[in-house]
């Protein structure tokens, strides 16, 4: 699904990335790990085709379509209801029975109560389930998550775990997390990036 | 046909924006019709035709900048610009959309800003009008397409005023041209002919502004 080799990037002087090697099979799970600053975010950008890497080079056997990229802001309108914010997503990715899967999604993750409602009301927790829900929502092949527990409760981190365990080994992830522990009934691999 | 549909749902998005936030339409009413108020009393009694052609124009473009300037914000704050592109649709629709939706916002402003023109200064015919309209979509093509460039840069604010202004000098040339002479017709020949010729190389050439 994804391989790289020796990929690097660079901000101006600053380098990033260096010598990352990455071999992601169909199916895969890969947990990457690090501290602040290790490049983990951006090698998942670039990963997701997000960004370019300055050396190297990474092949993806996926099209970009069906791609699910969970990054560290929610990527979702404050100003739009959750429910304007999946129908404009779900448009633009042509999902056939959008109006069913939206409203699976909001109900799995709790949202459904408030689907009307502005983003801008809604608490950080409930923003990343909705960010989940805009990632699981035209199924995708290969799901690329940074930090996906982030700002989760309790409640909203068993449900993601439940939507790992169904989906692993039918969809490949590649994840970055500060919880290795708790990926590691997951996980089949894991890179681990130095600082 | 669902290039139409993809551009339809976010251009519909980004009215819809607008008419929660109300962060740009308010704004624009409000600079150009202060900039009439100004120039009503800092303009000598009776000012010409042509003075104030050339006043009018001025407080489009600067009037439409302050709309360019904002066009690409939510984009940015809350980084979706990231969800869009990595959406299977063609990635210049995410261009035509903002570019509709600042072409409403700007026709908006001018609904208030050409009678308030009228009002103080002179009346405004209908070569200034079919101006109007083909100035905006130059305008609001290049324009855009400049906004998403600025967009990722640091210094947002200050680069698009820098690209925007003299890529439209040639929209000033003609609208000017269109709304002072008998037969406007070449000017605004001229016009279509920029909007067509830049609409074509912001829509070809978008992709590449929004992939790093």
């Amino acid at each position: 699904m994804l391989v790289a080799r020796r990929l690097g990037k660079r901000f101006g002087e600053k380098r990033v990335l260096r010598g990352i090697d990455l071999d992601l099979a169909t199916g895969g799970f890969l947990v990457v790990t690090g501290p602040n600053g290790s490049g983990k975010t951006t090698l998942l950008r670039i990963c997701a085709g997000l960004a370019q890497p300055t050396e190297g080079t990474i092949e993806r056997a996926v099209s970009r379509g069906a791609i699910g990229y969970l990054g560290h802001e929610p990527l979702v309108y404050r100003e739009l209801t959750a429910l304007e914010n999946l129908e404009l997503y779900g448009r633009l990715y042509r999902i056939a029975e959008r109006r069913e899967r939206i409203g699976m999604l909001l109900e799995r993750f709790g949202l459904w109560e408030v689907r009307h409602e502005r983003v801008a009301s809604y608490s950080r927790g409930m923003t990343q389930r909705l960010a989940l829900c805009r990632v699981l929502l035209h199924d995708p092949e290969l799901l690329v998550l940074d930090e996906p527990y982030n700002a989760l409760d309790e409640a909203g981190a068993e449900l993601l775990d439940a939507q790992l365990a169904e989906l692993r080994g039918e969809r490949t992830f590649l994840l970055a997390t500060h919880e290795p522990a708790r990926l590691a009934p997951f996980a089949s691999g894991r890179l681990a990036l130095a600082a | 046909m669902r290039y139409f549909r993809d551009v339809g749902a976010l251009a519909r998005k980004d009215l819809l924006l607008e008419l929660r936030a109300r962060d740009t339409l308010p704004a624009m009413v409000l600079f150009v019709a202060a900039v009439f108020v100004v120039f009503h009393f800092a303009l000598p009694e009776s000012p010409s035709r042509l003075e104030t052609v050339g006043l009018l124009w001025v407080a489009i473009l600067f009037t439409a900048l302050l709309g360019l300037g904002r066009a690409f914000v939510p984009e940015r704050e809350q980084r979706t610009l990231d969800g869009l592109v990595l959406a299977p649709c063609d990635r210049s629709a995410i261009w035509l959309a903002k570019s509709l939706a600042t072409f409403a916002f700007l026709a908006a402003a001018e609904v208030v800003a050409l009678p308030l023109y009228a009002i103080f200064f002179h009346r405004v015919g209908g070569a200034t009008i079919a101006a109007v309209v083909l100035a905006d979509i130059g305008i609001c093509a290049v324009g855009t397409f400049l906004g998403a460039m600025a967009v990722a840069t640091r210094a947002r604010d200050l680069l698009l005023p820098l690209l925007f202004l003299p890529l439209a000098i040639p929209i000033v040339v003609g609208a000017v041209g269109a709304s002072v002479v008998d037969s406007p017709g070449r000017y605004l020949g001229f016009l279509a002919l920029y909007d067509a010729l830049f609409a074509v190389v912001c829509w070809a050439s978008f992709e590449y502004v929004v992939a790093e």
